[in-house]
This record gives structure tokens, C-alpha cells and sequence, in this order.
């Protein structure tokens, strides 16, 4: 590598994108092994959820041969492995469609949740943070740090329920359970999967305003999580580059304290912030199963949770992968990011 | 010790200071002072009270429950909080609430200290040796922590509990199986930081082996950071496990566990909010009260990152 390296910029740019595909590669087909793993440790016999109870021997036998089960493990993970490469993660027995079908239909669901109630995290989150780290000390700090707490301590479900029987039961504000009124569903042409997106393209606003109404909650309880996080996240990046010299510069300079603030101090953070928020991001997707289950959010949450509560392995499996997959990815960009923009972590 | 001074005003000074006489004079002085910091932060203190009420109750619960946990009473179903005989309400057998909760601290305790146990262990031993070790060993362990940090965590439990099935001792280890490689990662850049010292090398002239070096000289360097880590991570594994319940993949009924007390009350929440609600103020209060304890110990014990 080192005659390389003074030979030519773009060896070593070409040497560490390498490793990096090397390990997604890597991680990826570590994430593969657990879940297959998994599938088969599972207490559930694959061949007779396929050919039922009453299957003959020879039936069985066929089914058995046909899955692969007679070779060793190793090899059986390599044919699962070249069929998820194909994007073939099998046929869900619940559903009775091909589950890389059922998760391309649900993932939108979950993005649209995901991405709204990260949304709902950032704008209300950062001028918290902001606001906190300035006023360092005072009760608005405090009351800050109250709010983050209790946001990391409440349990997403219970919150839910409350907030339906409070908001939805009680006072009527907002929609109930699903994406939509029961009699709006299927009007929609699907385009993006994500409702909002779709009815807007559709100039469909009463769906459109119907969707928001279903959203709301659910998003802004996924949001309340991500504003805690990146609240608190925002407030000791702030603090870290309040406390270097070229703030006083700045100050002697005759900057006003907003100008030091916005232009100098967050136009410093706004990397680290945005590796952040991708993180943040990546929680709310995985975080959403729960909240998917209390309004009977048709995501990706709610599909792995039921598949594997009816003992659908395909299912589970595939869905794990998918968000596994997505989960990785976003550390990953949320790490190319920092090291592009930010010249220090070079 | 320097009984010069036997009155309480001398205990304090001593405690305080800064020329410690001995090792055990010098350890006893930074826990004085530590708990002094602790003790002056009013929310670190809320917490660390609430907690020991928790585990008095857990710890006295079949003397304190007013009911038993598990003695239905049908003519008694759905009783509002307030009711004769039932402060907080009963459920739809007849149930009384409070005495549920009070017993399910129990359960709750006990996830909590096993998680607390298994983890960070499990952590401590792979990030030591991957950074002891180096090479390909801290590849290999690395890339499988990295492995884990990057799999969904509620979602690999919840496949871990159907994979083994549901109950309270595989949900642990479910959650213990997701918690690890944050400790893992803390414990080798410790390690890292300390392998290369100057003591560390005296002691290894000295004829130390690796396995002494680890055991006696790098792990109890790594407790402070893995022990901020832990109590901060302690409402995360009360949720973790309450959700795991609520699903139905943790404590089974009629096991009075607070996530499956959930569970059962969404049924009725309509119409008999109660049963739903306690068990959510009880998990909130509880983890909350974490929350506050580790946000104070990490002050305390590790200023570096400190919010001072």
C-alpha cells in the first residue's frame, strides 16, 4: 500500500471504499447467519406447516427433500443465502404471498411513520437543544432535560393506548387504529405506498387530510422519542463548541450572541447532528413495532410481530433482514457522512 | 485513622482530605466525595429514593400487598381506583391492582439484575480481550459485536423469545443477547487506553500474565464507565422487557408482570381505564427513576462526560 499511496491519490480512496464494502459485506451475511439461525432453531417443524398434519410419509419425505433439510447446515444457509441475494426470501404461510411482495407493500407504511415523526424530532428537537445548551443552568435548561427524561422513560405502548383512549376515545381530536377511515381505504392509486404522498399526487385532499389525522399521533409519539434523543445530543455538541476560542473571538469581534449562536457554534455541529438524526432515524424504524401494533399500523413492525406470533419464519426472517439491512445502511451513510463533510475525522 | 478528632465535624474533615494516609483512607474519601456530589443533585436523589422504595416493596411485598396477587373475585370485577378495599382499582377478575404491582416489582427486578448481570460480563470479557489481545482477535470479536449493534434490537429479541419461547427467563436472555456489544465496545477502548501504560508494563515485568493483567488490572479500571453505562441502559431493559410482556412473549398470565398487566387491561380501556393506566405509572415512575440515578452517577463518576 505505501508506493501506492505516493503514487496516486485514489489508491487509498479506493483501498477504504473497499473495506467499507467490505464490511457491510461482512456485517450483512453475519445479520443472514442470526436470522437464519434463528428460523431454525425455532420449535416449528417447516415441513409440516407446508404439508399440514394429515401428509402421508412420502409426502412428507418430498417436502423434506425439496427444502433442503437432509443437507448440513451449511450448505442449507448457502441456498438461503443465494435466494436472498435474488431477493427471494420465501413464501409467507400466513399471507400466502412471496414475503419479499409482503415487505415491499409494508415498508412504506413504516417510512412514512419513521420519516414523519423524525421530522416532528428535528424541528421541535434542535432549537431545544439550542435553547438549552445557551440558557445552560436556568429552568429552561432544566426543563429540557425533564422533558428529555421523560421521554426516555415512558413506555411507547402504554402512551399510545393512553393517547387513543385520551385523543381518539375520549375527545374525538384525532383518527383512530389504521392508516384511514375504513371507507377511504383502497381509493387511492398506489404510487409510493406512503398515503400522504399518494393522496397529494391524487389531489385527493380529503384522504389527504384523513391520513394526517391518523398520523398525527402516532408520528408525534415516535417524535416526542426522537426529540428526547436529539434534544440532548443537540445540547452537548452545542456546550463542546461554546466552550472553543474562536466563540470569544467571534464575541470580541462584535458579533451579536445570535450570530455567534446560529452562525458560528451550529454551523459546526450540523454534521455531527445529521449522523445524529440518521441514527435517530434508524431507531424510530425499528422502534415503530411497537407503536404499529397499538394503531394497527400495517408496517413492517407489525408484519414481523404477527408473522411470528402465527410462527411464519419466512416471514420473520425476511423482515428482520429488511430492517437489519436498512438499519445498517443508514450507520454506514451516517459514518460516510461525517467522515466526507467533517475534515477532522479524516 | 486519625482518631485525634472522634467527633463527627473530625469524621467529616477526615473524609475530606486531600492528603489520605492510606489506600482504604483515600477510597473511602472519594466515596464520601462522590456521595457528596451525588447527594447534591435533587433529581439523582428523587431517583435513588424511589428506587429504594421499589425494591423495599419488591422485598415486602407479601406483607404489604393488601390482596393476594392471584385471588380472583368475581363479584368484585372492574372496581374503579378508590373503591373500598381496592386503592388503585381491580381488573377484570377481580384482581386487586396495587397487590399485582407490588408483586410484579418483583418480576421486574429480577429482569433487571440478570440483564445487568449478563451483559455487561458478557461485554466486559469480549471488549477486554479483543483489546488486549489485538489482532485478529479484535477483528473477529469486533465485527461480531458490530454485527449485533447493527441488528434492530426489539426486533432480534423478539425473535431470540420465539426462537426459545416465551417466558420470563428467555426474555432475559433475549434482551442480555442485544444489550452486550455496547459494553463490549466501551470495555476495548478502555482497555486500548490502558494496555499500553506505563503500570501496565511494570506489571507485566513483574511476571503478570495476561490473564492477571486482564482480571486484576484492566476490568476494574473499565467498571466505572461499564457501571454509568449500566444504570443508564436499566430503563431501557424495564422497557424492553414490559414490551416483550405486553406482546405477550415475556411473564405469562397469570403472572402479575407490568407489561402483560398492560396488555390485559387494553382490552377494557374504554370503558375501565385503570387497569391499562397503573401498570403504565408503575413502569414510568420506575424507569424514570433509572433514568434520573444513572444521569446523577454519570456526574459523579465519570466528569469527563458530565453534564457540569
Amino acid at each position: 500500500m505505501g508506493k501506492g499511496r505516493r503514487q496516486s491519490p485514489f489508491l487509498p480512496a479506493l483501498y477504504k471504499g473497499g473495506k467499507t464494502l467490505a464490511t457491510i459485506a461482512v456485517t450483512m451475511l453475519g445479520l443472514l447467519f442470526v436470522t437464519f439461525f434463528i428460523g431454525r432453531v425455532m420449535p416449528v417443524d417447516p415441513v409440516l406447516s407446508i404439508v399440514g398434519e394429515r401428509a402421508t410419509k412420502e409426502i412428507y419425505d418430498a417436502a423434506f427433500l425439496e427444502l433442503g433439510l437432509d443437507k448440513p447446515l451449511i450448505v442449507q444457509f448457502y441456498y438461503y443465502l443465494r435466494d436472498v441475494v435474488q431477493g427471494d426470501f420465501g413464501t409467507s404461510l400466513r399471507t400466502g404471498f412471496p414475503v419479499s411482495g409482503d415487505l415491499i407493500r409494508v415498508f412504506p407504511a413504516t417510512m412514512e411513520l419513521a420519516t414523519l415523526g423524525t421530522l416532528i424530532g428535528v424541528i421541535l428537537g434542535v432549537p431545544l437543544g439550542v435553547l438549552a445548551a445557551v440558557k445552560r443552568g436556568t429552568w429552561i435548561d432544566q426543563l429540557a432535560r425533564v422533558i428529555a427524561l421523560i421521554g426516555y422513560s415512558m413506555p411507547i405502548f402504554w402512551l399510545g393506548l393512553i393517547g387513543l383512549l385520551v385523543l381518539y376515545g375520549i375527545l374525538g381530536w384525532v383518527g383512530g387504529p389504521g392508516r384511514l377511515d375504513i371507507y377511504y381505504e383502497d381509493i387511492v392509486p398506489t404510487v409510493t405506498g406512503m398515503i400522504l404522498i399518494d393522496s397529494a399526487l391524487d389531489g385527493n385532499w380529503d384522504i389527504f387530510q384523513n391520513a394526517i389525522s391518523h398520523i398525527i399521533l402516532p408520528a408525534s409519539l415516535l417524535g416526542y422519542y426522537s426529540l428526547a434523543y436529539i434534544s440532548r445530543m443537540t445540547r452537548s455538541f452545542m456546550l463542546e463548541q461554546m466552550s472553543a476560542e474562536y466563540v470569544i473571538t467571534a464575541r470580541v469581534k462584535g458579533l451579536s450572541e445570535r450570530e455567534v449562536i446560529w452562525n458560528h457554534v451550529f454551523s459546526n455541529i450540523k454534521v455531527q447532528l445529521i449522523t445524529v438524526i440518521a441514527l435517530s432515524y434508524a431507531g424510530l424504524l425499528e422502534g415503530s413495532v411497537l407503536t404499529e401494533i397499538i394503531f394497527a399500523w400495517p408496517g413492517i413492525g407489525s408484519y414481523i410481530t404477527t408473522s411470528l406470533l402465527s410462527a411464519d419464519m419466512n416471514a420473520v426472517m425476511g423482515g428482520t433482514v429488511v430492517v437489519g439491512l436498512v438499519f445498517v445502511c443508514l450507520n454506514i451513510f451516517s459514518d460516510l457522512l461525517y467522515k466526507f463533510f467533517d475534515p477532522r475525522a479524516q | 485513622m486519625s482518631a485525634s478528632d472522634p467527633t463527627n465535624q473530625g469524621l467529616r474533615a477526615w473524609l475530606l482530605t486531600d492528603t489520605p494516609t492510606s489506600r482504604g483512607h483515600a477510597r473511602l474519601a472519594a466515596w464520601y466525595q462522590g456521595w457528596l456530589s451525588f447527594r447534591a443533585n435533587p433529581m439523582t436523589m428523587i431517583g435513588f429514593v424511589i428506587l429504594l422504595i421499589l425494591v423495599f416493596i419488591a422485598a415486602f411485598a407479601p406483607w404489604l400487598a393488601p390482596h393476594d396477587p392471584f385471588a380472583q373475585d368475581l363479584a368484585a370485577r372492574l372496581q374503579p381506583p378508590g373503591s373500598e378495599n381496592y386503592i388503585l382499582g381491580s381488573d377484570s377478575l377481580g384482581r386487586d391492582i396495587l397487590s399485582r404491582l407490588m408483586y410484579g416489582s418483583r418480576i421486574t427486578l429480577y429482569i433487571v439484575t440478570l440483564v445487568v448481570i449478563i451483559a455487561p460480563v458478557a461485554g466486559l470479557l469480549v471488549g477486554t480481550i479483543a483489546g488486549y489481545a489485538g489482532g485478529w482477535a479484535d477483528v473477529v470479536l469486533m465485527r461480531i459485536t458490530d454485527i449485533f449493534l447493527a441488528f434492530p434490537r426489539l426486533v432480534l429479541a423478539l425473535a431470540f423469545v420465539a426462537a426459545l419461547g416465551a417466558g420470563i427467563e428467555n426474555a432475559v436472555l433475549a434482551i442480555s443477547l442485544t444489550a452486550w456489544p455496547p459494553y463490549a465496545r466501551i470495555s476495548r477502548a478502555e482497555t486500548l487506553t490502558i494496555r499500553h501504560s506505563d503500570f501496565i508494563h511494570a506489571v507485566r515485568l513483574q511476571g503478570a500474565g495476561p490473564l492477571c493483567i486482564i482480571t486484576r488490572h484492566i476490568w476494574p479500571l473499565c467498571i466505572s464507565s461499564l457501571v454509568v453505562r449500566v444504570t443508564l441502559d436499566m430503563a431501557g431493559i424495564i422497557l424492553a422487557a414490559a414490551g416483550l410482556g405486553f406482546l405477550g412473549l415475556g411473564a405469562q398470565p397469570p403472572s402479575p408482570e407490568w407489561g402483560a398487566m398492560i396488555s390485559e387491561g387494553r382490552r377494557f380501556i374504554l370503558d375501565h381505564w385503570w387497569v391499562a393506566t397503573m401498570p403504565g405509572l408503575a413502569i414510568f415512575t420506575v424507569s424514570l427513576a433509572f433514568n434520573l440515578l444513572g444521569d446523577g452517577l454519570r456526574d459523579v463518576l465519570d466528569p469527563k462526560e458530565g453534564s457540569n
